[in-house]
């Protein structure tokens, strides 16, 4: 995503004080309005509780508030002089890959949240698991609480140690540790005078500063959304395809293929109402006229020509999120949601899961709700994809429920 | 809320952050179309609905907009904004329906609160207009920022037969796939301005130039305190014994029913100065200038629970 829009997951186990945390970040970036403290103090009082609990300004469900618990990815937004934030909190328990990978799948930053008391749980390594796997490409160890172990430098090491053992067999080349006191905001926003020993950044400072790394350059992919045909005595003849440029650089006067039909064609113009561009890159909202009069619908993909090619395929290798209680089995059938096209499909085998305590591939033949595992999956009609590897939107894509319309799975195409 | 507001650069209102909100509108807008037959996009004149009919209309330009809005029109309205509403209408061609809390009321429908605040009263009109139109897709300009409850609502949202929201049973929503479908009498809410704040609805209507009603800049009107907030006087507001009317300087930040939306004190004449007023504000859109979310801490998901916007 280009711009001043840095896009922040938060993870974390019950109680490792996620909430408390991204209350701190709001209230000391000075983000929570004098209404809305008012309101959590009031609301703090009702609940006999010590002081303001910033975590009220995040559970926004009554379930919540009166559970002290959070229950589903609450969206929060800040600014400082340097970025514009959107900040996913997503909570910790029963349905928690699901939160996660929801809020890791357009992250751009995650946050894991450790007790400092506890360390790393299974908790963490599925949270490091899910983050690393959906390609988030910055990750912060937030040792939190660190006020509870007397800021001690040791509690602090021992973590990250474990946490980078676990890194290393997930494949994770690099993350930042910060230890931090939500709940009295040391190394939030302000450096803190009580760790002496901890040299790096506050988080807020590492979310202001950090580069995140994007997609690898690919020729442009380019998924058609809409035909626009105005038909007006303005436009009589008009033809552009409506979409957003989802990988790469288009440029007026690309060479492309429109698949699956793999017609050819050039790139005659990209359309805005605010004027033509002569290129747009990946994130852009444009509409594509193209030099010759090809048969184009929603669901095409059209594609610069160049390497890396895209795969036309009715066969996938996937790793599957499992996101439902139902478990998926073997022969299960599903409507699969990839770019802008919908096609049937069949799950044909079940190779594998993940084994979170030992973050290592085990023989499986069903997936339960927050498995995560590699299938394989056949089409009744063929789709264009990337590796997710080099890729987050061409090689993305939902399994869905036919009967319910639910979204049952989060796939990676492999 | 977003409480500061980034720099300008050198190309004056070139916000690069402006337009990846904008792209993604569009995107989400346009999935709409893709996905749904029978889409709808509500507006009410207020300044977020404004800003979602120019995202619509960028969206498939130089086509006209494909699909209508509709307006749930609660009756105690600003002259202003209908005037402001019917003239965009005359201007650009789209079909306004008008769905309306009064014709609810007279038909029994819906029975009038005791406090004549008409605002819950629309959940009854909009979802009886969804039924009767068939629309299986009905955008709107709600914002995460706006208030807790909102925070957790996803961009395409499911509502079910009656027109509920479940905030416990939502489907998870990943990268930019968004999934809308639904069973038959279901329908989907969709709000492709989720991320955006208060503060970037006025840069953006800042940086594209766009016209907001009257109301919205500052102007002096006869208003009187009620409860902490300053009502207008109207012909549905009068002031109650012991309430004294007094000139002031003041603008509107949100456009509701007339009855529970105040005003704020302000000197702001043009979009720039409410950027600029916008940006220092220490209270929140709602907390400033909404009654009926002063209710309760959950006033807000109790209404969107029953089908509310």
């Amino acid at each position: 995503m280009p711009g001043e829009l840095l896009r922040v997951v938060t993870a974390g186990s019950v109680d490792d004080g996620k909430s408390t945390l991204v209350g701190r970040l709001l209230h000391d970036a000075k983000a929570v309005l004098a209404d809305q403290m008012t309101a959590v103090e009031a609301a703090s009082e009702r609940r006999g509780y010590q002081g303001a609990d910033l975590a009220l300004l995040v559970d926004g469900l009554r379930a919540e508030r009166e559970q002290g618990i959070t229950i589903d990815v609450a969206y929060r937004y800040f600014a400082t002089n340097r970025r514009t934030f959107i900040l996913a909190d997503t909570p910790g328990h029963v349905q928690y890959t699901r939160n996660t990978v929801t809020g890791a799948s357009t992250a751009d930053v995650a946050v894991i949240l450790v007790d400092a008391r506890t360390g790393v749980v299974s908790q963490t390594k599925r949270h490091l698991a899910v983050t690393s796997l959906l390609r988030v490409s910055e990750i912060v160890l937030a040792v939190n609480k660190m006020d509870l172990v007397d800021f001690a430098e040791d509690v602090f090491d021992q973590i990250v140690t474990d946490f980078s053992s676990a890194a290393a067999n997930l494949k994770v080349d690099h993350f930042t540790p910060i230890p931090i006191a939500a709940l009295s905001g040391d190394n939030v926003v302000e450096p803190s005078a009580r760790m002496p020993w901890y040299a790096g950044s506050s988080l807020l400072d590492f979310l202001e500063n950090v580069e995140p790394v994007h997609d690898p350059d690919l020729p442009a992919r380019f998924p058609v959304q809409v035909v626009i045909r105005p038909r007006t005595t303005e436009h009589p003849d008009y033809r552009g395809y409506a979409g957003r440029v989802e990988a790469g650089v288009l440029h007026r006067g690309d060479k492309v293929q429109v698949l699956p039909s793999g017609r050819v064609s050039t790139v005659a113009g990209i359309d805005t109402p605010d004027g033509e561009l002569e290129f747009a890159p990946a994130g852009r909202s444009v509409t594509v006229r193209l030099s010759d009069d090809v048969d184009i619908a929603r669901g095409d993909l059209i594609v610069v020509d160049g390497d890396p090619q895209p795969v036309l395929t009715r066969e996938l290798t996937a790793t599957l999120c499992w996101l439902t209680d139902k478990p998926l089995r073997a022969a299960d059938r599903y409507q699969l949601r990839h770019t802008t096209r919908d096609v049937r499909a069949i799950v044909d085998g079940i190779s594998s899961k993940l084994d979170i305590e030992t973050v290592s591939s085990i023989d499986a033949d069903e997936l339960d709700l927050n498995d995560i595992g590699t299938v394989r999956i056949r089409l009744a009609e063929p789709i264009v994809v990337d590796p997710y590897s080099v890729n987050r939107s061409t090689g993305a894509f939902l399994l869905v429920d036919e009967a319910s319309g639910a979204t049952v799975a989060a796939g990676l195409v492999g | 809320m977003t409480a500061v507001l980034p720099p300008r650069t050198t190309a004056g209102l070139e916000r690069a952050w402006l337009t990846d909100l904008e792209d993604e509108a569009i995107h989400i807008i346009r999935e709409v179309l893709g996905q749904f037959e029978r889409p709808v996009l509500l507006f009410s004149g207020g300044k977020d609905s404004i800003v979602m009919l120019h995202l619509a209309q960028k969206a498939f330009w130089p086509s006209r907009l494909p699909f209508p809005i509709m307006h749930i029109d609660t009756g105690h309205n600003f002259a202003e904004v209908i005037d402001y509403r019917d003239r965009k209408v005359a201007e650009s061609g789209v079909r306004l329906i008008v769905a309306s809390v009064q014709d609810a009321i007279d038909s029994g429908r819906v029975t009038e609160t005791p406090g004549g605040i008409r605002n819950p009263l629309q959940t009854i009109p909009l979802l009886d207009a969804i039924t009767s139109n068939r629309f299986d897709a009905v955008l709107g300009g709600a914002r995460r920022d706006e208030e807790k409850a909102r925070a957790k609502e996803r961009v395409f949202s499911v509502r079910d037969d009656f027109g509920q929201w479940d905030p416990r049973n939502q489907r998870p929503e990943l990268w930019d796939l968004y999934n809308g479908r639904h069973r038959t009498g279901e329908h989907v809410r969709v709000f492709p301005l989720s991320n955006w704040t208060e503060l970037d609805i006025w840069a953006y209507i800042e940086r594209e130039d766009i016209e907001v009603p009257g109301i919205y800049y500052a102007h002096e009107r006869e208003v009187f305190e009620r409860d902490g907030m300053l009502l207008a006087v109207t012909e549905y507001t009068q002031p109650r014994e012991g309430e004294t009317v007094h000139v002031e300087s003041v603008r509107y930040r949100t456009v509701g029913d007339a009855t529970c939306t105040g005003a704020i004190r302000s000197a702001a004449a043009t979009v720039a100065d409410i950027v600029t007023e916008t940006a220092a504000s220490t209270i929140s859109e709602r907390g400033a200038t909404r009654a009926d979310d002063r209710a309760s801490e959950a006033a807000m998901e109790d209404r969107k629970r029953q089908g509310y916007f």
